[in-house]
């Protein structure tokens, strides 16, 4: 049986740049221009889309992100802070603690002693914590959209 | 759940190496299942249009191209020989291999957006230590 290939839907085109954002999250060039061509869209159209379809921006997706893969860092190593930051993308400090806290609620040190009381918590497969455990980012009218890098 | 039952029935064969076990006019609209080779009595997964249900398709459409349909985890006894091979194929991971405490774990998509883990599950889970975290 010959298979024929149907046109992608959008969506389709915009979770391919989702899933970049999950697994290029730690590249700190990665940024909202770099999703919107993977994509094939331009980057207003694709943040305009991406928050219609997935609820949010691109930008909060991959701040998000990279605060999420921070937390498991956090949770499962003695990384120092600093490290973190670097590691998942960020190359300011300040704007990672900060992104950090507001995101969270509380500092980055301090959300690692409090979760290290809940350390059966890692033994849930990192695939499901990273589908479902995502923080979800708060709401900032100072952050630009369609922008560069958003790290700073 | 998929886009194409033809596209499907081709990538699920040819890409993912899976076997047609069922291919069938079910009156009225068309049952189709796919299994890993020799294993059709113990998983197959059902490639069905989302057009048999129209009061729920253009939900379920947008659902799967969204990625909101998850959960299905192949187990291999090689999680980097099989990426290496399916990658060959042209088949689309969203994560490299990775050493986790339960084992060696990646994860790919159908060409809908369904999402699937491929793992090779640790004999003994280890406890989770900075050698075995996830970047």
């Amino acid at each position: 049986m010959a298979a024929t290939t149907t046109p992608a839907p959008l969506a389709r085109h915009l979770l391919r740049a989702r899933d970049a954002a999950d697994a290029e999250y730690a590249d700190p060039s990665l940024d909202v221009a770099t999703l919107a061509r993977r994509a094939h869209a331009s980057v207003a159209h694709f943040s305009r889309t991406f928050k219609e379809t997935f609820g949010e921006t691109p930008h909060q997706y991959l701040q998000t992100r990279r605060i999420e893969r921070a937390q498991e860092l956090l949770r499962l190593t003695e990384l120092t802070v600093s490290e973190i930051c670097l590691a998942v993308g960020y190359t300011s400090l300040g704007s990672f603690s900060a992104t950090f806290k507001r995101t969270v609620g509380v500092a980055p040190s301090v959300w690692r002693e409090q979760e290290r009381a809940y350390a059966l918590r890692a033994r849930i497969p990192s695939c499901f914590r990273r589908e479902w455990q995502r923080p979800r980012a708060v709401p900032d009218s100072r952050i630009r959209e369609a922008d560069g890098p958003e790290v700073g | 759940m998929v886009g194409d039952q033809d596209e499907a029935l081709a990538w699920y064969t040819e890409k993912l190496g899976f076997e047609k076990v069922v291919d069938m006019d079910a009156g009225g609209w068309r049952w189709i299942t796919v299994a890993a080779p020799g294993q059709a009595d113990e998983f197959t997964i059902s490639l069905i249009d989302p057009s048999v249900r129209p009061d729920v398709e253009a939900d379920v459409r947008s659902l799967m191209a969204r990625g909101g349909l998850n959960g299905v985890i192949i187990q291999t006894d090689d999680a980097r020989a099989a990426y290496e091979e399916l990658s060959a194929r042209g088949v689309e991971f969203t994560s490299e291999p990775e050493e986790f405490f339960y084992g060696i774990d990646c994860g790919f998509r159908d060409p809908f957006g369904n999402a699937f883990r491929l793992t090779q599950v640790a004999a003994v889970p280890a406890e989770p230590t900075p050698a075995n975290t996830p970047s």
